[in-house]
């Protein structure tokens, strides 16, 4: 078998797997995937940009809130339909990482970092700053009703799930493509040694622009998904919190792998899940996790993988 | 976290107990109701209520004292026979005071628990970020938040608020007091996020309507953690200062409105949230004597103590300064857990009104609870006599305002219920199930 099929084999034996989990699984873990699932394409968005191109964004709630409050603010406010207003908040995004990224990249390594955690910041406090509109840190709900895409109720678990199964198939499916792709893989040399790539000819700038957008882009559609999925618009996914939290799961996941984003949401969720039935510190259970991850597993779970038994994971 | 908090262990073995004793014992039992419930409760499987705690993140302090109240309400409730004759079993989920950890916890005590109805937690954000889930899952959810944003309509006809008033209500009903007693031309210094802006705005049109003004209004934004830069803000005419400053940095807030005014300043009155589980009599907050509260429930012992408060008081755990009985440093969140006990006590009532059996009498419940209307006071109601509008979900109640006199918290004056009351804004009960 090819290292192609092996790889598609792979993924389309996860999207079944996931499929499979609806038709089995507990009501409470079909809920719990929904949730996993959205996640794991905020985590996707990430990776793109930490994992393939070697840039550590610590603000990436940006770009989710942005998706988030592009598709509720039109939907609260312009009355739209839910499938224009989900393109809002992904062009909202897409328009918030071009913006970031053409001022972020002018910094790099450490400042990077920083002008990131800057922005999002401020990201954050523009949405208190406009509490009329968005309702600060309250937030804002989005009725049922107004949750009906192109018919299709998203409220009821089937509904929900198969959304976000779809939804998290494209990103799968997509994301495989693209670092499969020559431009993937010009990402991975920018990673790798910058200078050798620029050396080779490539516009190393316009390809690290690209990778903010993509990035921002598919973080702000988990955003928007979100919120359609789970009827709620508030601050709290724009604060620093919701910015860490992708960049654990992509870790723990295994940081430039095409599974890792899932790998990771679930292991931190079920882990979350299970600790907080035994202790409050579960958070502290987490934290223990991911040092002894860190220190053992560098790469993350999917990593490993890579390491020891498939050395084609994507 | 899973908690389980039950007492049904105990009222089985006095249950057998009575039953052993034959009929000489049925005698007895009726002498003892909360026994004879248990008889009852004997071949029933317990009604579990999922409770929403903030056990961790920025409401923990709520949380704990939330818990505290929750436990002792339940014990009473247990103790006098249970709902319809079964006992009331706590399934405790942590919603880390965060939306999104919250809408999991009602899926939890849907899914995993088996819960009957869900019910607490405080922060705005957890409670409208949880509600939809509330409804999309059909469980009813009981809040004690004391947010406007279940009677403004936001929510949906599975989310109530029968425990506790909400800000609208308890800021609208301050002013009479303010223009009258106060003065009449008010500086606000609020939090610049929804919380401060509630109170920006109801108050604004509330002090108006008793004659008086806004003569600033200083939004001070979350991150801030020195103050001194927005006193000189302040308006010379200013004759009250209204502040309602939450959150970590209030101490310093308070501290550095000291140094400014100095031994001259203004009439100064606060919502307590900021002070909650902080002691009054604190080291840094002496510039507060002298000053005026509002407090949803007194959390010092008044010379006029009802036996309903005195009862209340005791089966929390609280001492006369509204702290731990077991560690003074300890104080609680008087003015607000009370909700919690109140909210236990209607869902008894609405689920013996509507002779709730399980899930399937849901929405019987919830209609039995939008039925409610008086609520005397009470052991059931210790805060005081409440006003249950059925259609807007939220209860009307009376308000707290205290002066700080050597270090605590003297009540001052009380509110009626009227002077809290508003016109509808939704009327929940046209929405179907």
């Amino acid at each position: 078998m090819t290292v192609a099929r092996k790889i598609n084999a792979l993924h389309f034996g996860i999207l079944l797997f996931l499929l499979i989990c609806f038709f089995t699984l507990p009501a409470y873990h079909v809920g719990a995937l929904s949730r996993i699932m959205v996640l794991a394409i905020y985590a996707i968005g990430l990776n793109i940009l930490f994992g393939y191109t070697g840039l550590l964004s610590l603000g990436h709630a940006m770009f989710f809130a942005a998706g988030m409050y592009g598709l509720g603010l039109s939907i609260k406010f312009l009355g739209v339909s839910v499938v224009l207003a989900f393109g809002i908040g992904i062009l909202s995004a897409a328009v918030l990482s071009a913006l970031v990224g053409l001022l972020a990249l002018r910094t790099a390594g450490v400042s990077f970092m920083i002008v990131t955690l800057m922005f999002a910041q401020t990201v954050y406090l523009v949405v208190l700053y406009f509490g009329e509109f968005t309702r600060g840190d309250e937030g804002f709900v989005l009725q049922q009703a107004e949750r009906m895409l192109a018919g299709f109720d998203v409220t009821t678990e089937a509904g929900r799930y198969f959304v976000a199964f779809g939804a998290f198939s494209i990103c799968l499916i997509g994301f495989s493509a693209l670092v499969q792709s020559s431009f993937g893989k010009r990402l991975v040399a920018i990673r790798e040694n910058e200078e050798r790539a620029r050396m080779l000819g490539y516009d190393v700038w316009r390809y690290k622009l690209l990778a903010v957008i993509i990035s921002g882009t598919v973080s702000g559609a988990a955003g928007a998904l979100y919120a359609l999925l789970f009827g709620y618009v508030g601050a709290t996914f724009a604060s620093v919190q919701y910015s860490i939290l992708p960049l654990l799961w992509v870790l723990l996941g295994g940081a430039g792998t095409t599974i890792g984003p899932l790998i990771g949401v679930a292991f931190m969720f079920y882990l979350i899940d299970a600790s907080s039935a035994y202790t409050s510190a579960y958070m502290l259970i987490a934290g223990l996790a991911l040092v002894v991850l860190t220190m053992f597993a560098p790469r993350g779970i999917a990593g490993i993988l890579r390491t020891k038994v498939s050395p084609w994971l994507p | 976290m899973t908690i389980k908090t039950s007492n049904h262990a105990v009222s089985r073995r006095k249950a057998l107990l009575g039953l052993g004793a034959g009929a000489s014992a049925l005698a007895t039992t009726g002498l003892m109701p909360g026994t004879m419930g248990f008889a009852q409760a004997q071949s029933s499987s317990p009604i579990k209520i999922g409770f929403q705690k903030h056990a961790t993140g920025i409401g923990a302090a709520y949380g704990r004292w939330y818990d505290a109240t929750t436990t002792a309400a339940v014990q009473r409730i247990n103790d006098s026979g249970g709902i319809n004759g079964r006992p009331v079993e706590i399934v405790t989920e942590d919603d880390g005071t965060d939306p999104s950890r919250g809408a999991e916890a009602l899926e939890k005590f849907e899914k995993q628990h088996s819960c009957d109805v869900a019910f607490g937690t405080l922060f705005s954000h957890v409670v409208i970020g949880s509600a939809p889930r509330a409804a999309e899952l059909k469980l009813p959810y009981f809040v004690v938040s004391e947010g406007h944003h279940v009677a403004s309509g936001m929510l949906n006809r599975y989310t109530l608020q029968p425990g506790i008033t909400d800000v609208k209500s308890q800021v609208v009903s301050m002013a009479p007091f303010i223009a009258g007693n106060l003065g009449k031309k008010v500086t606000m210094i609020f939090p610049d996020f929804a919380f401060g802006h509630d109170h920006r705005d109801f108050f604004t049109q509330a002090i108006e309507a008793q004659g008086g003004e806004v003569v600033a209004k200083i939004a001070i934004p979350p991150t801030e953690t020195s103050f001194t830069r927005y006193f000189p803000s302040i308006p010379r005419e200013t004759e009250v200062i209204y502040h309602v400053m939450v959150g970590p940095a209030v101490l310093t807030f308070v501290k550095e409105m000291g140094e400014f005014f100095g031994p001259s300043r203004p009439e100064i009155f606060g919502f307590i949230d900021s002070l909650e589980a902080v002691g009054i009599d604190s080291p840094g907050l002496e510039f507060l004597e002298g000053t005026y509260f509002w407090e949803g429930m007194p959390r010092h012992v008044q010379g006029n103590q009802s036996d309903v408060e005195k009862t209340y008081r005791a089966a929390v755990g609280c001492d006369d300064r509204g702290a731990s009985i077991d560690d003074p440093a300890d104080v609680s969140t008087y003015a607000h857990m009370f909700g919690c006990w109140e909210t236990l006590n209607v869902i008894k009532a609405g689920m013996e009104a509507a002779d709730y059996q399980g899930p399937q009498d849901r929405t019987k419940l919830i209609e039995a609870v939008e039925a409610m209307t008086d609520m005397p006071e009470s052991l059931d109601h210790p805060q005081g006599a409440k006003l249950f509008n059925g259609k807007t979900h939220q209860v009307f109640g009376q308000q707290f305002i205290s002066k700080v006199v050597d270090g605590k918290l003297a009540v001052e004056h009380v509110t009626t219920i009227e002077e809290g009351l508003y016109e509808d804004e939704v009327d929940y009960t046209t929405q179907p199930f």
